[in-house]
Formats: C-alpha cells, structure tokens, sequence
C-alpha cells in the first residue's frame, strides 16, 4: 500500500487561502492510511468551515489514481467544482497528480506527503517495504528487502554498525540484514549470502520507460 | 612518481607495517594537512586520507592524498559510495591513479543522518564489496563496471577494505571478510582493537580458513584521550566494543590521556604479536600529535 501522511493543518489552511476549495479524497490508500478516506474528508472539511472558508462540495475517488473512474464520479461534482479555484486532494502523489491533469485550470493543493510502499503492522503503524526498484531480489534474501528497508541499500550486508538486531541509524528500526541472516540460517541457507552481489540494475526502476 | 603501492611492497616482503589516518580539514587550507603530515613523517608508511568521514563535509580524500604526495608521503585515499554514484566513483579512481595514487580503501561510508548535512541524498548506488569488485575488474580486465573497455592505462592501485570483529552479528564476520577477498581486497584495516580477547577469537578462526595468507591485516588502535571519548566509543559509536574493563580504567585514572596511552601501548604489543596480523593501523582523533611517541615506545620504529 502507498503509505501517506496528512500535512499540518496550518499548512493546508496557509494554501488554501479565504476563497472556497474542493475536497478529494481516495477509497483505497490514503482510507487505510486514515489520510484521506470519507471520515478524514469530512473531519477536515469541517475544520475548514470553521476558519470560515467556503468548502463547495467534496467526493471520495474509487481511487483517485484511476483518471477514467474519476472522470465519471466527477460528473455528479461538476457545479460544486466550478465554484473553486482550488481542490485540496488527499491522496497519494499518484492521485493528486491525476486530478491535477484533469483540471488543468484550478489549483491543486497537496494536502499529505507521500512516503513509501509499505504495510500495515498495526492500526496507524507502517512499515516501508520497496521502492520499486523494477528488478526484485527478494529471492536471494529470503524474501525481505535490503534495497528499500537497509538506509544504505546495502546488497552485500550487514554494514556493521548494527546493535543487537538494531540499525545504527534509528534504534527503533530493525537492521534488516540482521533478519536476512537470522532467517536464513534457520532455513540452513547462509550460503546463500557468500556469493558477491554485483551492482544494482537500476535502469530497470522505470527512469527512461515511464508507461508500460 | 612511483608506479607501484610502498605498501604492497612492504607488506607482500613480510615486514611489518605501519598506516595512520590523516582527516582533512573542514576548509580549503593545505597547510593543515602538511602540518598533520609533518607531524607524523616517518612514523607510518602510509596514511589513510578520509572521505568525509562520518558525512561531514571536508576538504576531499583525492585532495588530501595529492597534497601528501606532493610532500613524497604515501595516501592511502579512502573513497565511500555515499556521495558518488558508480560514474563518479570510476571517473576519481582513473583521476586519482594519474596523479599518482596507488592505495585506495572503499568503503560503503556512514549514513548521511551522521554528519552535518543530515537532508542530504545519500547515493549508495553500490557498496564497498562492489566498488572492490569494479576496481579489481577495472585494472585486471581493463574494463568499467558495466563491461565497456577501458582505452589505455589501467588504474593499478592496492585495494584496501575495512573488517569489523566487532559487528554483529559475530557469528558472520569472518565470512564477510573472505567476501571481501573474494570481490578484490588486498590489504584490510580493522576497526579499532580495545577487546583484545574478542579480537584473538576472531583472528584464531581467520587463520583457521587461512584467510591470512589471502590478505594483509592492518590491526586498527585508536587510543583513548578522555573519559569523555572514551564514553562515546562506549556507547555511542557503532560497532565498536570498549570493554567494561578498559572503560573503568580510563574512568578510574588520575590522568585519563596517561592511561589511554598506556592501554593503546600494550594494544599495540600484544597485536604486533599475535598471529597473521601484518601491521597496525592508527587513527588518534583529534590526538595525532600522540602517535610519534606511541609509534616510538612500542618499538615499531626501528622494526
């Protein structure tokens, strides 16, 4: 799942500004994330009547990364979208880049920053899991990732500055080569990690191939 | 200019060697560096030139090393694949190896959250096993990472990589230091000896595999200046073990500079001793002007 954070609310009242907005929020993503599902849509929208900002109508997209889907829900928006300059999205920065191509004319307003691939351990707690690197390794390391879970990216791990299963950057962070290797000497694997892993093929991450 | 590693030479003839780090100045003064080199000429046969160690900026590695030559010192240039991607990695070893280095250690480099731009992108398009694995296949196979040939001069230089005893987890380290020698290192510097005890058990299982005769190990010793440093290797410096004992006796001692001193004199004996080990390497942050004297009294001059 696309991992999001809203912004401060000072922020998006700061990009707002007095005239009225719009509100976009997506069903899937940013509603697991408790970002930009209908509950979060309508907790803001009331916050930003209450700065005395018109709010002219507000929809949740079925997601906002599908154009064509959105381009349909939409319709029933049409009059409420004409009355604002600006439409506040609370999605990923997939989904805010889709309604900025659809509305050409207006301004988008971002209202959460987008953070990772990753899952859902617990109620409100992420974990990043890729970065979709376009070519997976996991299975060369028993099926967790060093390339988005190591800060360094680390193929031929552990750095080595690891404590007790800890990454030396952020206690609170697991040193995921710590993991690789415990994992794989349960399954009687380590061998796994003697060979040299060459360099990465980073060609592959989608840079000169953006539509498939 | 010579073409060929004085430390290869020295250490591939079987004597005992000696390297010690000089980190540039966070400036563009060369005096600094001279002054440094100064200070240390004739106690060490080479001398490591770090790469914006701990992700601060400084002046950088190639720089330093080309100062000290300028000087008839030998670099050791350390490179890290934080701030350079695998083009500028290539390109400042080519650079490097025209002006005259011939020794370079890689090394993977601390995260960037470390030093004093902690907003900064870190790179890490590769790391240290593979920068050995691209220099190595730059100057046997005269070709550059991605298999396109090389037009002319290889870059001849002794390649270098770090071994840590004290990582965890333990039980793997020995195996990434064949790792190391199988992706090109020649000569290793280890992370700085205070568990002695820890540092023989790793060194028993090294010659054990005969992994010291694949490769040059360079013990590391850093010695304590202050209870206050001594707490930050303690507990603040990953990957390095200062045992109770040793951090009771700095805490404990009338003069704590003395007795770290003392410890890092007695470090030095029982490494020169010890088996399969080729060589010390110093580092004394913020404390060089000590390394004469620790180089003198423990009778590596005259070795």
């Amino acid at each position: 799942m696309i991992i999001t954070k809203q912004k401060p609310l000072e922020e998006i009242l700061r990009d707002i500004g007095p005239k009225p907005v719009f509100l976009i929020g997506c069903s899937q993503c940013a509603t697991l994330c408790h970002t930009g599902g209908n509950d979060e849509v309508i907790a803001l929208k009331e916050q930003i009547s209450s700065k005395n900002i018109p709010v002219s109508g507000h929809v949740v997209l079925d997601p906002a990364c599908h154009r064509l889907n959105n381009k349909r829900i939409l319709k029933d928006h049409v009059e409420e979208l004409k009355q604002s300059e600006k439409i506040l999205v609370l999605a990923c920065g997939n989904g805010i880049q889709t309604i900025a191509g659809l509305f050409p004319e207006k301004q988008i307003i971002a209202g959460t920053d987008t953070l990772f691939l990753g899952e859902i351990l617990h109620a409100s707690e992420y974990q990043k899991r890729c970065v979709m690197c376009g070519e997976c390794l996991l299975d060369l390391f028993g099926g967790l990732c060093p390339v988005s879970q190591c800060p360094k990216s680390m193929l031929n791990g552990p750095c080595g500055g690891s404590s007790h299963g800890a990454c030396e950057i952020n206690p609170q962070v697991e040193c995921v080569w710590d993991r690789i290797i415990q994992h794989l000497k349960k399954q009687g694997k380590l061998h796994l990690l003697t060979v040299v892993q060459p360099p990465k093929n980073w060609s592959k991450a989608g840079e000169t191939n953006r539509r498939i | 200019m010579s073409n060929h590693s004085r430390l290869q030479s020295i250490l591939s003839e079987g004597r005992f060697a000696i390297t010690a780090e000089i980190g540039p100045p966070k400036s563009a003064d060369p005096l600094k560096i001279r002054d440094k080199a100064l200070l240390l000429e004739g106690c060490a046969d080479a001398f490591n030139v770090t790469d914006n160690q701990t992700a601060v900026v400084r002046m950088s590695s190639l720089a330093g090393s080309v100062l000290l030559l300028q000087m008839e010192f030998e670099p050791i240039m350390q490179m890290t694949c934080r701030d350079r991607n695998r083009i500028g990695l290539q390109s400042d070893v080519l650079g490097a190896t025209a002006l005259g280095i011939r020794n370079i250690l890689c090394l993977t480099g601390d995260h960037q959250s470390f030093g004093n731009h902690p907003e900064a992108k870190g790179v890490f398009d590769i790391d240290s096993l593979q920068l050995l694995q691209i220099l190595k296949k730059m100057q046997d196979e005269g070709v550059f990472q991605s298999g396109d040939p090389l037009r002319g001069t290889r870059p001849i230089v002794f390649l270098g990589a770090a071994a840590n005893p004290y990582a965890d987890p333990y039980e793997i380290q020995v195996d990434r230091l064949r790792k190391k020698i199988d992706a090109g290192a020649q000569f290793i510097q280890t992370q700085s000896v205070y568990n002695l005890e820890k540092f023989t058990t790793w060194m028993d299982e090294v010659r054990t595999q005969g992994l010291d005769k694949k490769v040059h190990i360079l013990a590391g010793v850093t010695p304590l200046k202050s209870v206050k440093m001594a707490e930050r290797m303690k507990f603040h410096v990953p990957g390095t073990d200062v045992p109770d004992t040793v951090f009771e006796q700095i805490r404990n001692a009338a003069d704590p500079a003395k007795e770290g001193y003392a410890i890092a004199l007695n470090t030095i004996r029982e490494l020169r001793h010890l088996k399969g080990i080729h060589g010390i390497h110093i580092t004394a942050l913020f404390w060089e002007e000590i390394i004469p004297a620790l180089v003198r009294e423990s009778g590596l001059l005259s070795r």
